[in-house]
């Protein structure tokens, strides 16, 4: 095998080991909210994972920046709601948690997740 | 005093000055205690006394300095989304136009020998400002370490057009390793191009899976006559308060909810309820806003206003209904957490195979089919395969009176095989009415005298069943006679002398206390009571002159609602607390076979359970109000609206449409959703994990076949639109 071949399984090999470890591995530390929390909404939610309390009810304001179209809707399925994202605009979203637990909430396409962890 | 905070919304303030000017305004009106406005949020919370100081005069003072006290919230304004929304799609519309007239005259240009410097100079256009909002949303995402479809698409395209930039500039260089130096801007330009066509039609088409959610606010009137001071006044709606009198002409449709004072029409509620024939109203019923009024003029007072209008309950309902989730969706949802990397890593798995072990020229190959890989996967199509269908099943179920509250009770709802029907008040109307009057032959008396007799003597009866007596002689116009020495006998009935002749009218008890023989009337009886009907008898002067039926009667839809239930297949069962005469009379008049009797109120719930452990899933069909655990405890809770006091709340579906038809016609629905659903995800998946391998060129060994860069991208862009589109159909079903 020529050495460009050997080079090329070599840069596909360690291409495909940085993108499971890039887009796969990563690991979030929650943001402890109280009441209040703004989410920005680029290229993904920002904080992507955030703690909140059981029976309190929390704010959570999303800004979208980006224009993508596959970020102009936020769902928390959980919480029966879908709301639209227009860009520059604070959407303001009040969850009251009943519930221990882990809660996600993606985008309108279900590509971007983000996570409620209530406790 | 009791005292009550409230939020109110404040328009036209522009600095912290008006906040100040506005809290004075609302200070000093009598019964106000505390007055907050806060600019940012644009809400004055104002503790008050409401007998006091009511929402009028707290709006008059605040319009008084210059503002707007909002009372009433409209449910949502569009206007503004969908306008901007145009706007959007008429950029997409010319974006789509440029990339693919430049993309076009590249592929043709390319047969003709259009010189590469010449492509490239058409292609930057595209690729930079045509496809710029890919690298705009890949930017950030990479950022955050995430990846989505636009991720791949600029991958893709920025692999296409660099290369073949690349070989423009520097053809020597890859004709020194052995590859002709030709462009593939036809690639990238046309790549672009195609998947903003597909995304332009499934925006349109996505705009048609929320049509039904956007009728229903469009439905809210926009104006109220509210008669003050004895002169009618066009108010907006968010001004309406409770309380206030509207007058509402033939033609007009009816604000918000409220109780009729005066005057009496012909409702059409079908809009709201799916109620398809007009109800008529009087004074004391209430309406429902956003109705039609038909016929006549009437005021009436409003109850209900903003967000607490049966209107906007129904919108809330859908809303959250549609942005549940199925349970079927979650594989769906496992899938695209990894989809995108996954993806990428199978294109660079796909270059380095071809490039080690494909045909020369093996770098094109690679290239090419790494690309292919990149366009081709379409992690949209997934996410859009389960909510789409299940925006447009509860559309149409809203859209009919069927509210569904959730997609999982969508979802359960087409598994349903048993459906329990509670009789009192949901097969049937909950209201006894006289079924029959029988004059004893022979005894002088016709059936209209027993009537009178019997209605005359009830009109001073507290008796539950007195009042059907007394609306049935109304309905007849019978002559009420004056009753002297009236007494009621608890037990038995109740006795009294009309014109001169003692009268006695109760069960068989009386009858037989007062020692009046009953054989007579044997025959009609036992017949009647057979049919599970309550009869009383009438004794005039110690002789047995009459009898008088009491029934509960069935619902004109009961009959047909069972039929079609039973000729789905499901088994129809009916639960009532009655005895097993009464219940089994009902039942055979609907055709219900299986009837569960005498069952207490609070074992509704335990008979449900035991139905599911027979391995049953069970739709319980109650009046929402006295069923609760049982409509928790069943697999599917089904409950009846009544007009504006819906119970909405208490089941998994209700039926504000009132009939009896749509218990059939829900679980179609479901039925229809889950196929469109099935059919979605299956196209979803499979065009993926098909279409994906053949991109990477696994057909080319036993068929020497490859797919097209171009190819690949016209293929994604289908995939979308086509699962769109799919549950639009959804749309023609009927159900």
């Amino acid at each position: 095998m020529s050495t460009d071949k050997i080079l090329v399984g070599i840069f596909s090999f360690f291409g495909i080991i940085f993108t499971y470890w890039f887009f796969l591995m990563k690991r979030e530390k929650p943001v402890n909210v109280l009441n209040k929390v703004d989410i920005t909404v680029s290229g993904g939610f920002s904080p992507k994972m955030i703690t909140i309390q059981k029976g309190k009810p929390t704010k959570i304001n999303f800004l979208r920046t980006d224009s993508s179209d596959c970020l102009s809707e936020v769902v928390l399925s959980d919480f029966k709601i879908r709301k639209e994202l227009p860009l520059n605009q604070k959407v303001n979203i009040e969850i009251t948690p009943q519930k221990v637990g882990e809660y996600k909430f993606t985008c309108g396409m279900n590509i971007y997740h983000g996570k409620i962890i209530v406790k | 005093m009791t005292e009550l905070r409230r939020s109110f919304p404040i328009k036209g303030m522009h600095c912290a000055s008006c906040v100040r000017v506005i809290e004075r305004a609302l200070s000093k009106v009598a019964g106000v205690s505390s007055a907050t406005v806060n600019l940012a949020t644009e809400q004055a919370s104002v503790a008050y006394d409401p007998k006091v100081a009511t929402d009028e005069i707290l709006s008059s003072a605040v319009a008084g300095v210059g503002y707007k006290l909002v009372l009433g919230q409209e449910i949502k304004s569009e206007g503004e989304q969908k306008q901007e929304k145009q706007k959007e799609l008429k950029k997409l519309r010319s974006k789509v136009i440029i990339s693919l007239s430049l993309g076009a005259i590249i592929v043709v240009g390319g047969f003709f020998g259009l010189p590469p410097l010449v492509q490239l100079l058409l292609a930057i256009p595209v690729q930079f400002w045509v496809g710029l909002e890919f690298y705009r949303a890949t930017i950030p995402a990479l950022k955050n370490r995430t990846a989505n479809m636009d991720t791949l698409v600029a991958i893709g395209t920025s692999v296409a057009f660099g290369y073949s930039a690349f070989v423009t500039v520097l053809p020597q260089v890859v004709e020194k390793i052995g590859i002709e130096p030709m462009p593939y801007f036809d690639v990238s330009t046309v790549i672009i191009g195609l998947i903003l066509l597909g995304r332009f039609f499934e925006a349109k088409a996505k705009a048609g899976t929320s049509e039904a959610i956007k009728r229903l606010i469009g439905l809210q009137a926009k104006t109220a006559r509210v008669v003050k001071n004895g002169k009618d006044i066009d108010l907006p709606i968010s001004e309406v308060a409770v309380g206030m009198v509207i007058r509402v002409r033939p033609g007009e449709k009816i604000p918000v909810d409220g109780k009729i004072l005066e005057g009496e029409s012909s409702i059409d509620e079908s809009m709201v309820t799916g109620e398809s024939i007009p109800v008529d109203k009087t004074k004391g019923d209430n309406v429902v806003g956003a109705t039609l009024n038909k016929t006549g003029t009437f005021t009436y007072k409003a109850t209900k206003v903003g967000s607490d209008t049966l209107l906007a309950q129904i919108i809330k309902l859908v809303e959250e209904a549609q942005a549940s989730k199925a349970p079927i969706q979650r594989l769906a949802d496992l899938i695209s957490s990894y989809f995108v990397p996954i993806v990428i890593m199978l294109a660079l798995f796909t270059f380095s195979v071809w490039y080690i072990f494909g045909p020369q020229p093996a770098f094109l190959f690679a290239i090419l089919n790494m690309v292919a890989v990149l366009i081709i996967a379409c992690p949209c199509a997934m996410g859009l395969a389960t909510p789409t269908a299940i925006m447009v099943g509860t559309g149409i179920g809203a859209e009919k009176g069927i509210l569904i509250k959730d997609a999982a009770s969508l979802e359960t709802a087409h598994k349903i095989n048993t459906v329990v029907f509670d009789k009192t008040g949901t097969l049937t109307y909950g209201k006894p009415v006289v079924t029959d009057v029988v004059s004893v032959k022979g005894k002088g008396e016709s059936g209209k005298a027993v009537l009178q007799m019997a209605a005359s003597i009830e009109k001073g009866s507290e008796h539950s069943l007195a009042e059907a007596i007394v609306k049935k002689g109304e309905a007849e116009r019978v002559k009420f006679e004056k009753v002297t020495g009236f007494k009621a006998i608890p037990g038995h009935g109740v006795e009294g002398v009309v014109k001169g002749k003692k009268i006695v009218f109760g069960n068989r008890r009386l009858m037989e206390k007062e020692k009046i023989d009953t054989t007579l009337a044997r025959s009609d009886l036992t017949k009647l009571e057979e049919e599970g009907k309550t009869v009383m008898m009438l004794g005039v002067n110690g002789q047995l002159a009459g009898l008088i039926a009491v029934a509960d009667t069935v619902k004109d839809s009961a009959k047909a609602a069972v039929k079609k239930l039973q000729g789905m297949g499901i088994e129809v069962i009916m639960l009532t607390g009655d005895n097993g005469k009464t219940a089994a009379a009902i039942a055979k008049q609907v055709g219900i076979k299986r009837v569960l009797a005498e069952v207490l109120p609070g074992e509704k719930e335990k008979e449900v359970r035991k139905l599911q452990g027979e391995g049953k899933k069970v739709a319980f069909v109650g009046d929402g109000i006295n069923d609760a655990p049982a409509l928790a405890g069943a697999d599917v809770g089904i409950a009846m609206g009544s007009g504006t006091d819906v119970a909405i709340e208490s089941g998994n579906i209700t039926l504000i449409n009132k009939d009896l038809g749509s218990v059939a016609s829900a679980i179609i629905l479901s039925k229809k959703t889950m196929r469109t659903i099935r059919l979605n995800l299956f196209w979803a998946f499979g065009y993926n994990i098909i279409l994906i391998p053949v991109a990477m060129g696994i057909l080319y060994l036993p068929f020497n076949i490859l797919l097209n860069p171009i190819l690949a991208s016209a293929a994604m862009a289908l995939s979308s639109i086509s699962v769109v589109g799919n549950s639009l159909l959804l749309k023609k079903a009927k159900i």
